[in-house]
């Protein structure tokens, strides 16, 4: 039962994956703030949750070799349905059901020719620009604790 | 004949009304946030998070701050709590290979693709108290340096080239790994979950089992191939979608242990690996878990049982500190009946003897 991820995805299975990925990492800040700035309100109906739950974060034995079971982490995911009959999904770490719920609006909207393009520009690159910010500035800062080993000559040559 | 005893409530109730003040203290001090604590004392809620088998930073700073910062307790708390929900899946395995490194380090290799990235460390610290955190003093950013674009390779991928060092460990194909939260424990226990288990082990026991080895109780010559602290991803396949997503990421620690062996007949000279994975910033645990991992191979590497830290049923029977809480804990609450009834016995068999003395002497004192 190994989880053998897909060679390759479709273009467009690797857009939704990319935007399922940010809305996960999306703040419930950055994500209120979008909804606030929406245009057009949808009135998004539950379908499932939002719930809270666990999932079982597996290991490699050494680091790439058979899976184990770690621990586990919560979880809170949602399904709602836009009035159009779009479906949109999220799932997040954490407990946040109002981040989750929200998510999950945008993913359906994101879905949606009329607003993806809104979402994106509003939401999902702000998002990804962010991230990609913390992530630059940890590894700066990761670098700058780097060893640079040096030999020290000594005596005569 | 059962007799039932009653009358503590109003003493339990008042004892709980207590506790609640003393874990306020004295209210012309602020209250500590859960952001805080989360911020602040990241480590001590690194070690909930590991040890209760849980990730969730938010909700491990609140059983420590419920618990007045007693982690058993709060690892306990939230044992509870994980119990409480459903489960919704499993993750895809974690690939730390693609982790965020905050922190990397290598014993053997000093000069290693992607470098010894010290990071946030307590090591080369003078071990001293800084006074100037008895107040709230501002603090410095941290230095930054243009990070290389260079790809921070595996230890374990490095000594592999040389086909020197056995591989990452794997099961047959058909092999699913086990999960101590769903089945009860048979001994012997494969390494799947033989990790699982010390993965939520006590840190204070695995280490001391770890430096038992070091001190030749189970001795097999340890050599850190790599620590790694990072971010790595948490992805989950979607059925609804056919594909994994990414869930968001968790921080986790990561420890390669290599070991000299001098082969067997089970297994040829070669360098042997202990692994570590642990939730949270946490090292010694991560190494305690590696040498321990290493020590409860023996039997698979046709190694001599003769140590503690070698004796699977013993390590892994010992080291979950919620069960070894409960059963030390339970000691302390009403065993009145029990005790009454060793007394009586304790008293009859002493009275026995007594009774016996008395004859013996009185016998001798006749003969004399």
């Amino acid at each position: 039962m190994t989880a053998v991820r897909e060679p390759a995805l479709r273009p467009e299975q690797a857009a939704r994956q990319r935007a399922a990925g940010l809305l996960a990492k999306a703040t419930i800040a950055e994500l209120k703030a979008a909804w606030d700035g929406l245009p057009q309100k949808p009135a998004a109906k539950p379908v499932r949750g939002p719930e809270t739950g666990l999932v079982m974060v597996r290991g490699r034995i050494g680091g790439g070799g058979a899976p184990f079971n770690l621990g586990e982490a919560t979880v809170t995911r949602a399904t709602v349905l836009l009035p159009s009959g779009t479906a949109g999904h999220a799932q997040a770490l954490g407990t946040s059901k109002e981040k989750v719920r929200l998510a999950a609006v945008f993913d359906a909207l994101w879905q949606e020719e009329a607003t993806q393009n809104w979402v994106e520009a509003e939401l999902l690159a702000p998002v990804e620009d962010r991230l990609a910010a913390e992530d630059r500035q940890k590894a700066e800062e990761t670098a700058a604790t780097r060893v640079d080993f040096f030999t020290m000559v000594r005596g005569e040559d | 004949m059962y007799v039932a005893v009653k009358g503590g409530e109003a003493a339990i109730n008042n004892a709980h009304r207590l506790l609640a003040d003393r874990r306020r203290g004295d209210r012309s001090l602020p209250s500590m946030t859960i952001e805080q604590i989360v911020e602040q004392l990241g480590l001590a809620v690194d070690r909930v998070m590991a040890e209760a088998s849980l990730y969730d930073r938010s909700l491990a700073a609140l059983a420590a701050r419920q618990s007045r910062g007693d982690l058993i307790e709060a690892i306990f708390l939230l044992r509870a709590y994980r119990t409480t929900l459903p489960r919704f899946g499993m993750s895809v395995p974690l690939d730390t290979a693609r982790m965020q490194v905050e922190r990397r380090v290598s014993a053997t290799y000093k000069d290693l693709p992607g470098g010894q990235l010290l990071g946030p460390t307590f090591d080369y610290t003078h071990r001293l108290l800084d006074p100037s955190l008895l107040e709230d003093q501002p603090v410095d950013e941290p230095a930054r340096r243009p990070a290389p674009d260079e790809e921070v390779m595996r230890v374990s991928d490095i000594l592999a080239h040389e086909g020197l060092i056995e591989g990452d460990g794997s099961f047959p194909e058909e092999h699913e790994a086990g999960d101590l939260t769903r089945e009860p424990m048979e001994f012997p226990m494969p390494r799947d979950l033989r990790l699982q288990a010390l993965a939520r082990g006590d840190e204070g026991f695995l280490l001391a089992l770890g430096y038992s080895t070091q001190r030749g109780y189970g001795r097999n010559h340890p050599f850190v191939g790599e620590i790694r602290i990072g971010e790595v991803e948490v992805e989950m396949d979607m059925p609804e979608l056919g594909f994994a997503v990414s869930l968001g990421r968790i921080r986790v620690t990561e420890c390669q242990m290599v070991n000299q062996f001098k082969g067997s007949a089970k297994a040829p000279p070669q360098f042997t690996r202990g692994y570590g994975l642990v939730f949270g910033q946490s090292e010694r645990k991560a190494m305690a878990m590696s040498l321990v991992d290493r020590a409860l191979r023996a039997q698979e590497l046709g190694e001599d049982i003769i140590a503690p830290a070698q004796d699977e049923e013993f390590v892994i029977s010992h080291s979950d500190n919620v069960q070894a809480t409960g059963f030390v804990e339970h000691l302390k609450l009403p065993h009145y009946v029990d005790f009454q009834a060793e007394l009586a016995l304790v008293r009859r068999m002493r009275g026995d003897i007594e009774k016996a003395r008395t004859q013996d002497d009185d016998m001798q004192e006749a003969a004399e």
